[in-house]
């Protein structure tokens, strides 16, 4: 698992972001390690820095992480979140602009091949 | 001139408390219906964690304050006003003249383009933040409460314009040319801000004339 690229699904819903994480998972197994990230702190729709930066630290090995996101905001807050990790994290983090689902499902099984980030996030935005 | 950095906080956090449900109608019509819930969780944490920040100088102060907001309100204001707070506070020193505060603002501004990824005339905050800063440029000191209230017109001007603006950022660019008619919510938030802002600055003006 530490040696192919994780995967962190960034959604405002909770529902969303554990539903495509499950998908996911059905498809790729354990082989890919993928954390999921959705609503605030204090239950509502939305993002949450401080959980997401966890995602990425419990998800992150050097072959990098992708970072798939549903609306503006998730994007703004998974960088700011990847602002606040080490300088090795950020130049291995990668947000992919795609939808969220169905670049996760891509993201992973491209990862599960063991391809590098650019790879990953390429078959991501795809989608 | 002396910033009063906790008078601010609690003006702020008020002024948004009492418009919280004026934010979230104006959202509901053309975003997702969360922005005042989302302003008002932010500044009840900066209200929150007011004792550490009281300590610091000005500019340390205003990047907590930023901190504060990026890690409490969970929507796009989040990133954006922290964003803009934290932009600020790195480039004012403790007692800032009028051009350290213009191009400590203007940095900041530059930090909320760079993180939304737009510039003006998009329907966003930036619509009422840009002009505002550029107005700064004119601002006469010697005409005290009388140039800080053209101020609080020009935020007030630029925020009622975004009405006939469309939206091409954010999830009001979602409904196209039926987002042009109402007023961008974070215009609004935005035109508060300073309204407050200038509002303590004004009285701060007047208790010290007449000490």
């Amino acid at each position: 698992m530490t040696n192919r690229v994780g995967i962190v699904i960034v959604s405002h819903s909770p529902e969303v972001a554990n539903g495509a994480t499950a998908m996911v998972k059905q498809m790729v197994g354990s082989e890919v390690c993928i954390e999921a990230c959705g609503g605030t702190a204090d239950g509502h729709l939305g993002t949450d820095v401080a959980a997401i930066r966890t995602c990425l630290d419990l998800a992150w090995n050097p072959r990098g992480i992708a970072v798939l996101f549903d609306l503006g905001s998730a994007r703004m807050n998974a960088e700011m979140a990847i602002s606040m990790c080490t300088a090795e994290q950020q130049a291995g983090i990668a947000v992919c602009a795609a939808p969220i689902i169905e670049g996760s499902l891509l993201a992973a099984s491209e990862a599960s091949l063991g391809s590098d980030l650019k790879t990953v996030c390429a078959a991501a935005e795809e989608a | 001139m002396d910033i009063p950095v906790s008078e601010m906080i609690d003006a702020i956090a008020d002024q948004l408390h009492q418009h919280a449900d004026t934010l979230t109608e104006l959202d509901r019509a053309i975003g997702d219906g969360d922005h005042g819930i989302n302003m008002e969780r932010g500044w009840n944490a900066v209200v929150a964690a007011r004792a550490d920040i009281e300590p610091l100088s000005l500019g340390p102060a205003l990047e907590k304050i930023g901190m504060t907001l990026v890690m409490n309100v969970g929507g796009a204001s989040g990133p954006l006003y922290g964003s803009l707070f934290m932009g600020i506070g790195k480039h004012l020193g403790d007692t800032p003249d009028l051009s350290e505060l213009h191009a400590a603002l203007c940095a900041g501004i530059a930090l909320v383009q760079q993180r939304g990824r737009s510039t003006g005339g998009e329907k966003t905050l930036l619509d009422v933040l840009i002009p505002v800063v550029e107005s700064l440029g004119n601002f006469d000191p010697s005409q005290g409460a009388k140039a800080i209230q053209q101020v609080v017109a020009t935020a007030r001007h630029s925020m009622e314009a975004t009405k006939t603006l469309q939206a091409t950022k954010g999830r009001a660019s979602f409904l196209g040319e039926r987002s042009v008619g109402h007023i961008d919510p974070g215009a609004m938030s935005s035109y508060l801000l300073i309204e407050t802002v200038c509002d303590v600055i004004s009285r701060h003006l007047d208790s010290q004339e007449s000490q």
